[in-house]
């Protein structure tokens, strides 16, 4: 495959470029730090939890584009791929927190929890509060018996948004803390690649992958998955994503769930609509309930094709923060 | 030869590994791709870019207090793993320094406390195919060298971190991004090993001329 046609100014800029595209396209709902690649919503109340959420950037609309009205507080975003540094978390830390404490909720990447790590230590001793939740709903990254190993994918949107709306409600972090735990202990995920995504700085495919395979599972930085397999029906590979996902939790008959169908990149709708039927009937013959549906992108990796299934299992606790209206670029819910 | 460097000859030290390493970019991201997701070269350039703007037209009170700097811009701007694992080796291998010139048994406890932070902020140890694989051997080969003299010390950490990294393909990933790719990362070197033994090997260059 050559290299992907992109609508790029000088590649080393996009970070910063998006960023000020995101800010104007939040009509005044978002700011920039100076000189930073930090987003905050402005007039935070005093004395809220503040939840900072953040990441490599290049997956758009995560992390920066759900910093909103009972979302996040903050998003602090790396250069494509690449976690932020633990000065960039600081100053988003000073920005939110009036002394509630701060929710960290990010993907679970060796160089994530290693930069927000450091800022939370460094946070500490500046006599900041700090929770962290690593969202680890990647079924094909590790086995159940070490989920601390799996992949942060989608799921990651279902984690903050039950903590923005919990963190808009509560004043407690503790108890923020504890309600985002428990939406992440009920998220699995698994996704499918059809073609890889490239990096805008160097114009490099992250992975290859022939024109005719598939590989199930596939993290959304090309990290290899479960399968490779010569392409195949929409009902075929939702029953092998369903299966996978159904099998971990594992999700029972009487559940009922939040579904999030994600496009990694340049997948269609349509596409995605033709799983989500054949989805439908997999969770109706096993006698779980859809709460929720949400189709679209949350966790893109640039022009990747491909997408992702993500299930939550609720209780009327997750399913009152599920539902909250929220308003962001990235997600908006009346 | 130099068998010690004074702060600001540690500084030029400094600058000639980032120049070293910005060069290499592109052998960084080749590297990346077969293992990772290819962004190694590009985060190591943009830290050490970083260690060049910081360093250049400073005068460094200590060699401790420049090469604390060199780490602050790297865990700075590097972002991703890289930026906090060669961030925190730097600024915490730096306290070796402490009242010293940049010698054979500063090196030799620079790169023993440098490998003590890393494993603790990672919670890595060796054998998992990540810079540490380079970084241990280098820790050893200059304890024992330490006695030699700056120019045998950095020669003998280089030469064993070369072999590190040598080693690290043999190895399979159970950590970091690669982790994931299990039996498919046999073959090919950590990117991050690599990049340790190019800064050992800027140093030792540095020293030798």
């Amino acid at each position: 495959m050559g290299r992907p046609k992109k609508i790029l100014n000088n590649p080393a800029n996009v970070v910063t470029e998006l960023l000020d595209g995101l800010v104007l396209a939040a009509d005044g709902g978002l700011v920039r730090l100076d000189n930073r690649s930090v987003l905050v919503r402005p007039n935070i109340p005093k004395g809220k939890v503040g939840l900072i959420i953040g990441g490599g950037s290049g997956h758009e609309p995560l992390f920066s584009g759900f910093v909103g009205d009972n979302l996040a507080d903050a998003a602090v975003c790396g250069e494509v791929f690449a976690a932020p540094s633990p000065d960039q978390i600081l100053d988003a830390i000073a920005a939110v927190d009036s002394g509630a404490g701060v929710l960290f909720v990010y993907g679970n990447y060796a160089g994530d929890n290693m930069n927000f790590d450091i800022a939370a230590e460094l946070a500490e001793e500046e006599g900041h509060t700090v929770r962290t939740v690593r969202v680890w709903d990647d079924v094909a990254a590790a086995p159940l018996d070490r989920i601390t190993d799996r992949r942060g994918i989608a799921g990651d949107f279902f984690v903050i948004k039950v903590a923005g709306a919990a963190a808009a409600t509560w004043s407690d972090l503790d108890e923020v803390y504890r309600v985002a735990c428990k939406a992440r202990d009920n998220t699995r995920s698994m996704g499918v690649a059809l073609a890889a995504g490239s990096i805008p700085e160097t114009g490099e495919r992250t992975f290859e992958l022939p024109d005719d395979e598939i590989e199930i599972g596939m993290g959304a930085h090309g990290e290899p998955g479960v399968s490779r397999q010569k392409l195949t029906t929409a009902d075929d590979i939702a029953d092998q994503l369903m299966q996978l996902i159904l099998a971990d939790l594992p999700f029972k008959a009487g559940d009922e769930v939040a579904l999030l169908l994600n496009n990694l990149g340049s997948t269609t709708l349509m596409e995605m609509l033709i799983v989500n039927r054949r989805v439908r009937n997999i969770l109706a013959e096993a006698g779980i309930t859809v709460h929720r549906t949400d189709i679209g992108s949350f966790l893109t990796c640039q022009e990747m094709a491909g997408m992702s299934i993500s299930l939550m299992r609720l209780d009327d606790e997750l399913k009152r923060f599920l539902d909250a209206p929220a308003r962001s670029v990235g997600y908006s819910k009346a | 030869m130099h068998e010690t460097l004074s702060p600001s000859e540690t500084r030029d030290m400094l600058l000639a590994v980032a120049e070293y390493i910005v060069e290499r970019t592109d052998m960084l991201t080749q590297i990346d791709q077969a293992i990772g997701d290819g962004d190694h070269g590009i985060g190591m350039r943009r830290g050490f870019l970083a260690v060049s703007e910081q360093l250049q037209g400073s005068e460094p009170a200590s060699v401790e207090a420049v090469v604390k700097a060199a780490g602050t811009a790297i865990m700075a701007k590097t972002g991703g793993a890289a930026g906090a694992i060669f961030g925190t080796f730097f600024r915490s291998g730096s306290s070796a320094f402490a009242g010293r010139n940049f010698d054979a048994d500063g090196v030799a406890a620079f790169l023993r406390i440098g490998l003590e932070a890393v494993e603790k902020r990672g919670g890595s140890r060796p054998g998992q195919k990540t810079m540490i694989d380079a970084l241990a051997p280098a820790a050893a080969a200059a304890a024992d060298a330490a006695g030699g003299g700056l120019s045998e010390t950095l020669a003998r950490a280089c030469a064993a971190a070369v072999a590190g990294v040598e080693a690290t393909k043999g190895m399979i990933a159970t950590t970091g991004k690669a982790r994931t790719l299990g039996e498919r990362s046999l073959g090919h070197p950590d990117p991050g090993a690599v990049s340790f033994s190019l800064i050992l090997t800027a140093m030792r260059d540095f020293v030798a001329t």
